[in-house]
C-alpha cells in the first residue's frame, strides 16, 4: 500500500506567504501523478511537504494510511530526485547510490546486488567508480534516478528532474522514466512546469496555480474538458483561443463571426474557447465557419500554424502543412462546434 | 599563402623585446621586490642566530654574512634555558584551543547557516560583534575569572581564554562556507535516510573541509603567536609560551642577547610555516570559496 493523500493541506511561510492553499489530493497506489503549474504555484512546496523537508502548516498528509506530518523524512519510505540531482560530490557513483542503503544498515552484499542491478538497468555500469563531476548531465540524471531506485521505496518524488537536460535527452529520459514506472510498480509523484511532460507522462495531472489546485484528471480529460480558463490556457500548445462573446439562446456572437452551440448555456456573456485544432481548412457543407485574415504563418513540418485576426479578435489555427498560405491571405475555416468551450466571465469556470 | 599567413600572425603579436620587457616590469620585478622585503627579516634572523657573540658585536665585520657559524645559541636554548618547555606549552595550548574552537565553530556555524530558528540572525551578528571587542578591554574581566578559578600559571588559563576570540572568528568564517554548500545535498541525504547529524558529518563536513582547515590554520596561528593574555596569565617561567618566554627571559635587563633571540624566533616560526606549506592548496580553496559559484 502506497497511496498518498493530502487532506486540506496548507503551507504558510514566514511573512504570511501562502504557498499551498487547502490542497486535497488523493494519489492512488502505483499511479503516476503529475503536479504541474508555473513557477511559484506551490507544486514544489507540496512535494517537499510530502518528503518531510517542509513543515505542514495545516492539514494532514498520509502515505498509505499513516499520517506522516511529524515523521522525519528518513522514516517515510520515499525517494526523491532533485532538479539539480543533488549528487554527493565527494562520493563515487557507487557510493552515491549506496548511501541511502548504508544509512539504513542494509547488509553489504545486498547493497552491492541492488546497486549493480540498478546500474545495469540505467547503463551506469562502467561509471560506478567515477565522481559526479566527471559525468555528463544525462549521466548525472541517471545516477540520481539510480539512487532512488536502489532504495526500492514506496513512493518516488521527482522535482523537475528533466529541466537541466537538453531537448533530445529530455525526450529520451521521459520515455525511460515511464518504462521505470511500469517496471517498479511504485507510486510516482512528478513535479514539472512543462505541460508536455505532464500530458505525456501522467496517469493523472493536477494543475496548480497560486497555491490552489485547479483540476485533477487524466490528460485526455484535462485537455478536452478543462475546468476553467486557466487550465484550458495552460495545457495545449499553441494555447487555446479565448474570444469575448455574447450569447443569445444557442447562438454565440463574437466580433467577427457567429456560431451555433450544441446547447443553450444560459448566460448572456462569456469567453469562447476554441483550440487551434478545432479549426479546419476543410469546412463541411453547412458547417459554421469564419474568415481568418492571416498575419503570420509557421510551418513545423508536421503542422502548420496560422496566426491572424477575425474581426477584432486574434485567432490561432492549426491546419494541414500542405495548405499553401501566405501572410495577408484570407482563409475560410470551419469550426467543430462539438469542441467549443465557454467560460464564465466572472469566475472563469467552464460552462460548456 | 604560407608567407602571408605568417606575416599576418606576426603582425598581431607584439615585438619580442616588448613582451619580455613587459613581463619583467609587470611580473618579475615587483615579485622580486616583494620576496626581498618579505624574506629579508628571515635571512637576518638565520644569519644572526648562527653568529658567535664575538662576531655579532664586531663593528668591522660585515653584518650580512656569517664567517664562523656556530650552534652555540641553539645549544643554549635547548640545554640552558626553558625554551623546550615553552615550545611544548605553546604546542599544547595551540592544539587544544584550536581543537575546542573548531568543534564549537563547526556546530555553531552549521546551526547559524542552516537551521531556521528564531533569532538566528541576531546571534550571528552577536558573534561577529564579540569578535570586534579588543583583547585589551577583555583581559581585565578575564583575569578576574582566571583568578576565581585559580588558573593563573596553568595552561588551561590560555586553553580556555583563546577560544573567546577564536570561536567567533572561526564561526563567522564557517557560516559563509556552509552557506555555499547547496542545501539540496543535505535534503537528499535526509530523504535517503540520514539523521540531521549524519547528514552534517557525512555530507556537509567533508565538503566544508577546505573551509574548516582554513579556520583551523587561522586559529592555530593566532593562538601560536598570541601575546597579551599569555603575558598576563602566565608569570611562572615554566608555564610561559614562546612569544612571552622569548621576550621576557632572553632579554635580561637591558641586555639583548641577539643570537639567542633570533635563534628562538626562527625556531618559533618554523611550525607555522610548515603548517601553511602542507595545507596551502586547501587554504587557497577555503579563502576563495563562495567567490565563484560551483
Amino acid at each position: 500500500m502506497a497511496s498518498v493523500s493530502y487532506e486540506n493541506v496548507t503551507k504558510r511561510f514566514a511573512g504570511d506567504t501562502l504557498a499551498v492553499n487547502n490542497l486535497s489530493l488523493d494519489v492512488k497506489d502505483t499511479e503516476f501523478m503529475v503536479l504541474v503549474g508555473p513557477s511559484g504555484c506551490g507544486k514544489s512546496t507540496a512535494l517537499r511537504m510530502l518528503a518531510g523537508l517542509e513543515d505542514i502548516t495545516e492539514g494532514e498528509i498520509k502515505i498509505g494510511d499513516k499520517v506522516v506530518n511529524d515523521m522525519p523524512p528518513r522514516d517515510r519510505d520515499i525517494a526523491m530526485v532533485f532538479q539539480s540531482y543533488a549528487l554527493y560530490p565527494h562520493m563515487s557513483v557507487y557510493d552515491n547510490m549506496a548511501f541511502g542503503l548504508k544509512m539504513r544498515g542494509t547488509p553489504k552484499a545486498e547493497i552491492e546486488r541492488r546497486v549493480t542491478n540498478a546500474a545495469e538497468i540505467l547503463e551506469l555500469g562502467p561509471l560506478l567508480k567515477r565522481k559526479p563531476r566527471q559525468l555528463s548531465g544525462g549521466q548525472r540524471q541517471r545516477v540520481a534516478l539510480g539512487r532512488a531506485i536502489v532504495r526500492e521505496p514506496q513512493v518516488f518524488l521527482l522535482d523537475e528532474p528533466l529541466s537541466n537536460l537538453d531537448a533530445k535527452l529530455r525526450i529520451q529520459t521521459r520515455i525511460e522514466l515511464q518504462k521505470q514506472h511500469r517496471a517498479l510498480h511504485a507510486t510516482f509523484i512528478y513535479v514539472t512546469h512543462d505541460q508536455v511532460e505532464a500530458m505525456t507522462m501522467g496517469d493523472r495531472i493536477a494543475v496548480m496555480r497560486d497555491g490552489i489546485l485547479q483540476q485533477v484528471a487524466p490528460p485526455r480529460e484535462i485537455y478536452d474538458n478543462p475546468a476553467n480558463m486557466y487550465v484550458a490556457g495552460f495545457i495545449g500548445s499553441p494555447t487555446m483561443n479565448f474570444i469575448p462573446a455574447t450569447v443569445q439562446g444557442t447562438t454565440v456572437k463574437a466580433s467577427g463571426f457567429e456560431l451555433e452551440l450544441p446547447r443553450a448555456p444560459g448566460v448572456e456573456k462569456g469567453t469562447l474557447g476554441i483550440r487551434p485544432e478545432a479549426l479546419t481548412e476543410r469546412p463541411k457543407e453547412g458547417h459554421a465557419g469564419l474568415d481568418l485574415k492571416v498575419e503570420v504563418v509557421e510551418i513545423l513540418g508536421s503542422d502548420q500554424f496560422l496566426y491572424g485576426t477575425v474581426g477584432a479578435d486574434a485567432i490561432t489555427a492549426r491546419v494541414d502543412p500542405n495548405l499553401k498560405v501566405e501572410p495577408g491571405d484570407r482563409v475560410r475555416l470551419g469550426v467543430d462546434t462539438r469542441r467549443l468551450h465557454l467560460f464564465d466571465l466572472e469566475t472563469e469556470k467552464a460552462i460548456l | 599563402m604560407a608567407v602571408a599567413a605568417r606575416s599576418r600572425q606576426t603582425k598581431t603579436e607584439k615585438p619580442i623585446w616588448d613582451r619580455t620587457a613587459g613581463r619583467w616590469i609587470r611580473i618579475y620585478i615587483p615579485l622580486f621586490l616583494f620576496i626581498l622585503i618579505t624574506l629579508f627579516p628571515f635571512y637576518w634572523m638565520i644569519v644572526t642566530s648562527f653568529k658567535s657573540d664575538q662576531e655579532l658585536l664586531d663593528q668591522n665585520a660585515n653584518p650580512m654574512f656569517v664567517v664562523v657559524p656556530t650552534l652555540h645559541h641553539y645549544q643554549f636554548l635547548f640545554f640552558e634555558s626553558h625554551f623546550a618547555q615553552w615550545l611544548l606549552n605553546t604546542t599544547i595550548i595551540a592544539f587544544a584551543s584550536t581543537g575546542i574552537s573548531l568543534f564549537c565553530s563547526v556546530l555553531a556555524g552549521y546551526a547559524l547557516a542552516r537551521l531556521r530558528f528564531k533569532g538566528a540572525n541576531s546571534i550571528g551578528w552577536g558573534i561577529f560583534i564579540t569578535y570586534l571587542v579588543p583583547p585589551t578591554l577583555l583581559f581585565l574581566p578575564l583575569a578576574l575569572l582566571i583568578k576565581t578559578f585559580h588558573l593563573f600559571n596553568n595552561l588551561f588559563a590560555l586553553i580556555l581564554t583563546y577560544p573567546t576570540f577564536l570561536i567567533p572568528f572561526c564561526t563567522w568564517l564557517l557560516i559563509g562556507y556552509f552557506k555555499s554548500i547547496p542545501r539540496e545535498l543535505e535534503e537528499s541525504a535526509l530523504v535517503d535516510g540520514a539523521t540531521r547529524l549524519q547528514a552534517m558529518f557525512r555530507i556537509v563536513v567533508p565538503l566544508a573541509l577546505p573551509g574548516i582547515l582554513s579556520a583551523g590554520m587561522f586559529a592555530f596561528t593566532l593562538s601560536w603567536g598570541e601575546f597579551l593574555y599569555a603575558l598576563i596569565f602566565m608569570n611562572d617561567t615554566q608555564t610561559k609560551t614562546l612569544p612571552v618566554g622569548i621576550v621576557q627571559e632572553l632579554i635580561r635587563g637591558d641586555d639583548f642577547f641577539w643570537g639567542q633571540l633570533m635563534a628562538a624566533a626562527l625556531l618559533a616560526s618554523i611550525p607555522v610555516a610548515l603548517l601553511y606549506s602542507f595545507f596551502v592548496d586547501y587554504f587557497v580553496a577555503g579563502m576563495t570559496a563562495g567567490a565563484v559559484k560551483g
